[in-house]
């Protein structure tokens, strides 16, 4: 996949497309006339240094801060017009860079609460544990229990979510975005605090799932090697605005990157 | 059974089911209020008015007096319970001392500060008892539903809530109302047990207690609820002899709870998760 084959200006629009989107803060420009496009399907990296913009992207599309400019588009729809709570019912769903999981709930707790939302029984059914409760819980409690042994985590179901190591509450938060069946998967740092060995582990499962769930993945990274060894299609920015865009290769290689990255080369 | 233990018991039944409200508000969804007598109040004067005034039977009025505060609760959860932080603790304060205003002011209605005298004394043991058994159900089953998760989510991590898909605000609303619903309730039986209501029994004083028998159970378990909601209404009953003093040793309880064990009596845990622990881990 080359540039050519990023259509910017295409008839058709793509699966999930920023065109344009710039946001302030104050005197700061965040985000400035950015624009990108991912196919489904792809597993796509948003690298970048620290400070350059990438969370905040996240955070406008699942609509955490509006837009000031731009639009992203997912499926076709405006995301702009959504309140957070909506985006996720699109097919949207994401993980933290800073853990937001539910500390003081059960690991299996966390994930119940994001797969209880396509397994539907009645308030009044929930109250008096009548009807579908009982069948409805069992299902939300296998799923949550098939996506912990997933990520690896179903021996640890009944601790609490704040006692776990720093890489398990990653893979929680993975396992806990997944049972939001979503289609498009924002993956925010999930290397960050994490050593050589446990980022080898995640680069696995990042495959694994953008495979076995036919996803979408959108990783931010700023660590290069993660991105660049799992993503086949990379955007890279700095100062909240995109700098290049390719193949891991293309990347490697480009004077911008390097620049953003090393540091400008001091010419005489 | 002796008429005064017949009427610690009520009293207990009642105070549980004004805790339990409290609990699922405070604990669970993470929402504190300073004025959940309110509710008690518009239950409490809602059900005497429909009984002794307009012949309604007990029971259809009890329910009235929780709808009433059900209806309140919406109207004041609404534009509070969108914002973030504690406005709905300082709103309630206000809610609190006006619903206390209103029926003191009231005269035609509700009698004023004087009191609402001669209510018809149908909360008996039964009925306290049978209100607190099935409420108890009800609470207990919605905590583990779906409801309950959702409001756990929006008490630990309310963007994470909203990410997850959840309209906190409506959450937290709901959970209010809910709230408001047990205490109405709860103040309704508590003037079929007096016979008597009077404005000044709904004060700060009593949102607070309420409050503080939620954190003295543990913030987050129903059972510490019940568990706190029992050991202070003894306490006060028990030290009643020595009348002036009692506040002071209900005050020591609550310091004493507060310095040796600050999550409360049950911290976020329920009884049952202790008793069945040892099982699971021999399963394990």
């Amino acid at each position: 996949m080359g540039e050519g084959s990023f259509p910017e200006a295409g008839r058709m629009s793509a699966f999930f497309e920023l065109t344009g989107v710039t946001k302030n803060f104050g005197g700061v420009q965040a985000v400035s006339n950015m624009t990108f496009s991912i196919e489904k399907g792809e597993l796509a990296g948003l690298m970048g240094p620290n400070g350059a913009g990438k969370t905040t992207i996240f955070n406008l599309v699942t609509g955490v801060y509006g837009l000031d400019e731009g639009r992203i588009l997912f499926k076709g729809e405006d995301l702009a017009r959504l309140k957070t709570y909506q985006v996720t019912g699109r097919g949207i769903a994401r993980t933290f860079q800073n853990l937001r999981l539910f500390q003081r709930s059960t690991v299996l707790e966390n994930v119940m609460t994001a797969a209880q939302h396509h397994v539907p029984y009645s308030f009044a059914e929930g109250m008096t544990h009548l009807g579908r409760w009982r069948s409805g819980e069992k299902k939300i409690r296998e799923k949550s229990m098939a996506l912990l042994e997933r990520v690896g985590l179903a021996d640890r179901a009944e601790q609490a979510a704040g006692t776990l190591p720093y890489g398990f509450q990653r893979r929680l938060e993975i396992a806990r975005a997944l049972a939001l069946d979503p289609e498009l998967l924002l993956l925010d740092e999930p290397a960050a605090g994490m050593n050589a060995e446990e980022v080898a582990l995640l680069n696995v499962l990042i495959s694994e799932i953008h495979h076995d769930f036919s996803l979408t993945i959108l990783v931010i990274e700023h660590h290069m090697d993660l991105v660049m060894e799992i993503c086949p299609h990379i955007i890279c920015m700095n100062f909240g605005a995109k700098i290049a865009e390719g193949t891991p290769e293309e990347i490697q290689n480009h004077p911008e990157v390097l620049k953003a990255y090393l540091g400008e080369e001091e010419v005489e | 059974m002796s008429g005064y233990t017949e009427g610690i018991i009520i009293l207990l039944c009642i105070n549980a089911i004004a805790a339990m409200g409290v609990s699922l508000l405070t604990g669970f969804t993470g929402i504190f209020s300073l004025g959940h007598a309110a509710y008690m109040a518009l239950g409490a004067y809602t059900t005497a008015i429909l009984t002794v005034q307009h012949g309604v039977h007990w029971f259809p009025a009890i329910v009235c007096g929780g709808i009433m505060a059900v209806a309140v609760a919406f109207f004041i959860g609404v534009p509070t319970l969108k914002l973030m932080g504690d406005y709905y603790a300082i709103a309630s304060i206000g809610l609190g001392e006006a619903i206390r205003l209103i029926l003191e002011n009231w005269q035609s209605v509700t009698r004023g500060a004087r009191g609402y005298p001669g209510i018809d004394p149908y909360t008996t043991l039964p009925v306290a008892a049978a209100f607190f058994v099935v409420l108890a159900i009800f609470m207990f089953n919605l905590i583990n539903s779906r409801f309950g998760r959702a409001c756990k989510a929006c008490r630990d991590d309310h963007i994470a809530a909203a990410l997850l898909g959840f309209h906190t605000a409506r959450i937290r609303v709901i959970s209010l109302m809910i709230s408001a619903f047990y205490c109405g309730v709860a103040g309704a039986l508590l003037g079929g047990f007096l016979s008597f209501i009077q404005p000044v029994m709904f004060d700060m004083l009593k949102s607070t207690e309420l409050t503080a028998v939620v954190v003295f159970g543990g913030l987050g378990s129903m059972s510490g609820s019940l568990l706190g909601t029992a050991v202070i209404t003894l306490v006060t009953e028990l030290f009643r002899p020595i009348s002036q003093y009692r506040m002071l040793i209900y005050g020591a309880v609550l310091v004493v709870i507060m310095v040796l064990r600050p999550e409360g009596i049950m911290g976020n845990r329920e009884f049952l998760s202790w008793v069945k622990a040892p099982f699971r881990r021999r399963a394990g």
